[in-house]
């Protein structure tokens, strides 16, 4: 980056980022639709039933959390290799595009809903696979726009200086995309379905996504801390290993009782249990290369970014790690499968995986678009981390007790019946969880408010010294 | 001593150990499901004539009793269909109606599947349900949904199982049992029948066990009352 001037690759960045808080703010609101409907059912029965809250809370999430890992990527892609972004004319119209079909998938999701059981309705209304409902026309739109931004990745990095950091994200970026297909074809056999569904779903969270925070988290650690290439560089390579080593065949947790054969629990139980290891790792380093900086007496180049940055290495390993470890086993997954369980530990894992650094990403965007050499957090950076993180966290935990009375009641007591899960359901305990999870769920829109007004404002409430240092760099 | 850099801080050593970690995890992979993929493949007419348990049965199943019993080999429950022999698998005899048949053809019985595949995948059942235990946690899981002791108290009034969940199916609300009540998804006569199929297929399919003591526990507190 030159003083106040920003590549055209980073100026797209700024785009997907913008599209991408949008998109959080909807998957917060439509989370909350659901969670009221728990407590209160008939809110908006008949009018947004809770499966179509539910479809637009995880597929904004998922989509959003896209929109932001490309964005991060067209930011640090002409920084890293030192070129402006090759065939960035093109990115910007795949950007239209992309934002267009999204728009489109939503408003049929908001207002088509379902359609009759045909094929017709696979094609343009819904897919009515978990995550990945967007119907067919849309994937195959999708799968276009990607290959444009591969295309621009491989290009620009060929043209230009080859980093660690970049060779990383290209082998990754197209097992990412690759992985997609996996999840586009239409099959009778529920249990196929459900084993390829995951081959998406799985090896994208917990080997591609995980591989791109390593890498993004290294690009934010040398421009926040300053922090060794050389060093950040060997780790990525260590996190690659384990990560890749632990995730693939960590995929088996999702076998033990779907139609598939026995040899997955051992497989599954085994590679699954090491998938934390890694987690660890990236923890560690980040608190290391923090110890060291400051340790010299350097600043923190830009604190909020920084802090998500923490947040991320913490709750990643916290969420994914702890909480997945705790029902990846199958003596105990037979229990926790289908309950409330990996509804707690998604909600820990995803956010502390990847919303957290992707919002430090956003935080470093702006840092370079106003073009301050140290960005300080402010206080409505305090609240907006303090609000979200709590939240989640609670929520998290919330959630986790009520899927104990699920395991316990409906699962130990009644074995999973159509009545045992409503004896559940009405225990005073699972509740209980309900309501705190719609609470912390509150918290966590009043976070969400401040980080918007924070994004928008930052900039400008930067103490006069900081301000100053931006003035003469310019 | 001289002080040679050591390999364990040597990026292209950890490049390379990536790259070969990475690459013996997918082959594993693959061969896996390369494996997988042959045992899950769907049954046929003349597995249900040889009495071949597979763990993805032929659709015919729906022309079978369909039960949910301990295995003692295997120390856990299997479907078991058309009736138990003395070891504790599936006999392939007893048969049983399914919407007033029990000898809906191989084409039938693949039509009804795949109309009401398509059906649930259309109403996205599985943004409220689970489906062997994946999707969704807000209504109970429908792996065995088939097999539900609820069902077989409402079977007599309906003139049989089938009947009662396709009529639920129709028009959920005028028979709901609880206040969070499942919406009227617009399901149709002949798409009510298909899923009522799917469910009576699905549970037939071998999860490996789950869920565990499916309908079995009674007398345990109910909070409720
Ligand atoms: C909006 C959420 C929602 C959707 C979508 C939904 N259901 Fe339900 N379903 C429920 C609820 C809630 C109940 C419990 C109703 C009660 O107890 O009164 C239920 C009950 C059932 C039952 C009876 C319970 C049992 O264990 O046998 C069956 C069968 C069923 N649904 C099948 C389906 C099928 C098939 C679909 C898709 C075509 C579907 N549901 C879509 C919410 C939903
Ligand atoms: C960032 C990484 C991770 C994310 C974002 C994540 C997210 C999720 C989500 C959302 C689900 C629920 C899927 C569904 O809707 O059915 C899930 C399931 C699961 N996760 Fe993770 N996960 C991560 C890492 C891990 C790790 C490291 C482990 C194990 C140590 C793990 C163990 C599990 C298990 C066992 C399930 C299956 C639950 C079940 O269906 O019974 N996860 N994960
Ligand atoms: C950063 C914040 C959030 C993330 C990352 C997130 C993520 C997720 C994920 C991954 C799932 C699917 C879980 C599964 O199938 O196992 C989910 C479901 C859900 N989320 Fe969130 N969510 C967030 C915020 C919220 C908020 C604020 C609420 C509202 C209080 C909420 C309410 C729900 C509800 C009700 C479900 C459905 C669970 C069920 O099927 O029972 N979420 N969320
Ligand atoms: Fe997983």
């Amino acid at each position: 980056m030159q003083g106040n001037r920003l590549y055209e690759g980073q100026k797209l960045a700024l785009k997907y980022f913008m599209v991408a808080i949008v998109l959080f703010g909807a998957q917060l609101l439509f989370g909350l639709v659901a969670a009221i409907q728990f407590l209160y059912p008939n809110f908006l029965f008949n009018i947004l039933d809770f499966s179509i809250a539910r479809i637009l809370h995880i597929n904004a999430l998922v989509v959003w959390l896209l929109y932001a890992m490309i964005g991060a990527v067209y930011w640090l892609l002409p920084d890293e290799a030192g070129i402006e972004v090759v065939g960035v004319k093109l990115g910007n119209l795949a950007f239209y595009i992309l934002t267009a079909a999204v728009a489109v998938v939503v408003l049929v999701y908001l207002f088509i809903q379902i359609g009759p059981g045909k094929e017709s309705t696979i094609w343009f209304i819904t897919e009515g696979r978990e995550y990945i409902e967007a119907p067919r026309w849309a994937d195959i739109g999708i799968v276009a726009v990607v290959l444009v931004f591969l295309y621009n990745v491989y290009a620009t990095v060929m043209k230009g200086k080859h980093t660690g950091i970049l060779v990383v994200l290209m082998a990754d970026l197209i097992a990412l995309a690759g992985l997609y297909l996996a999840g586009m074809f239409y099959t009778d056999n529920i249990a196929v379905d459900q084993y390829w569904w995951w081959w998406v779903v799985h090896l994208w969270v917990e080997a591609t996504w995980e591989v791109y925070v390593a890498a993004v988290g290294g690009y934010i650690l040398i421009k926040t801390l300053n922090a060794n290439r050389k060093v950040v560089e060997m780790w990525l390579w260590i996190e690659v290993a384990m990560m890749f080593g632990s995730g693939i065949l960590g995929l088996g947790h999702h076998y033990f009782w779907i139609g598939t054969p026995e040899y997955w629990w051992e497989i599954g139980a085994l590679f699954s249990a090491l998938e934390p290891v890694p987690l660890v790792g990236l923890f560690v380093h980040v608190l290391y290369d923090w110890g060291k900086e400051r340790g010299k007496g350097n600043n923190i180049k830009n604190t909020p970014a920084f802090a998500w940055l923490t947040v991320e290495t913490f709750g990643n390993f916290l969420g994914a790690g702890v909480w997945g470890f705790m029902h990846t086993l199958p003596q105990i997954n037979l229990y926790t499968h289908g309950t409330q369980w990996p509804a707690a530990h998604g909600h820990l894992a995803f956010f502390g995986a990847y919303v957290a650094i992707l919002i430090g990403a956003i935080y470093l965007a702006i840092q370079g678009k106003a073009g301050l050499k140290e960005m300080r957090m402010t206080k409505a950076s305090w609240w907006a981390i303090t609000l979200i993180t709590v939240g989640v966290l609670i929520m998290s935990v919330s959630l986790t007790i009520s899927a104990y009375v699920q395991t316990m009641v409906e699962r130990g007591q009644y074995g999973g019946t159509w009545e045992g899960y409503f004896i559940a359901q009405a225990n005073q305990w699972f509740v209980q969880g309900m309501g705190w999870r719609l609470f912390s769920g509150l918290a966590v829109v009043v976070g969400y408010g401040f980080l918007v007004y924070d994004l928008l404002t930052i900039d400008k409430k930067q103490p006069a010294e900081v301000r100053e240092g931006a003035v003469a760099a310019a | 001593m001289e002080n040679r850099p050591s390999v364990w801080s040597s990026n292209r050593f950890w490049r390379r150990s990536a790259t070969w970690v990475t690459g013996v995890a997918s082959v594993l992979l693959v061969f896996l499901t390369f494996d997988s993929m042959g045992q899950m493949k769907m049954g046929t007419a003349a597995d249900i004539k040889n009495k071949v348990d597979k763990r993805i049965p032929s659709p015919l199943v729906i022309n079978y009793k369909i039960d949910y019993k301990l295995n003692k080999t295997r120390g856990h429950e299997i479907p078991i269909i058309g009736g138990m022999d003395a070891n504790g698998y599936s006999k392939y005899e007893e048969k049983e109606k399914f919407f007033g048949k029990d000898n809906w053809s191989e084409k039938e019985a693949k039509a009804l599947i795949h109309k009401g595949k398509l059906t649930i995948q259309a109403k996205n059942c599985m943004d409220c349900h689970t489906l062997l235990g994946n999707g969704a946690y807000y209504a109970p899981d429908l792996t065995k949904a088939w097999l539900d002791p609820t069902w077989e108290t409402l079977a007599s009034a309906y003139g049989g199982k089938e009947y009662a969940i396709a009529k639920f199916l129709e028009n959920p609300p005028a028979m709901a049992m609880h206040e969070r009540k499942m919406p009227n998804l617009g399901i149709t006569k002949e798409e009510a029948k298909a899923v009522v199929a799917y469910l009576k297929f699905m549970s037939a399919i071998d999860t490996n066990g789950f869920p565990r003591n499916f309908g079995k526990i009674k007398g345990a507190v109910d909070a409720r009352k």
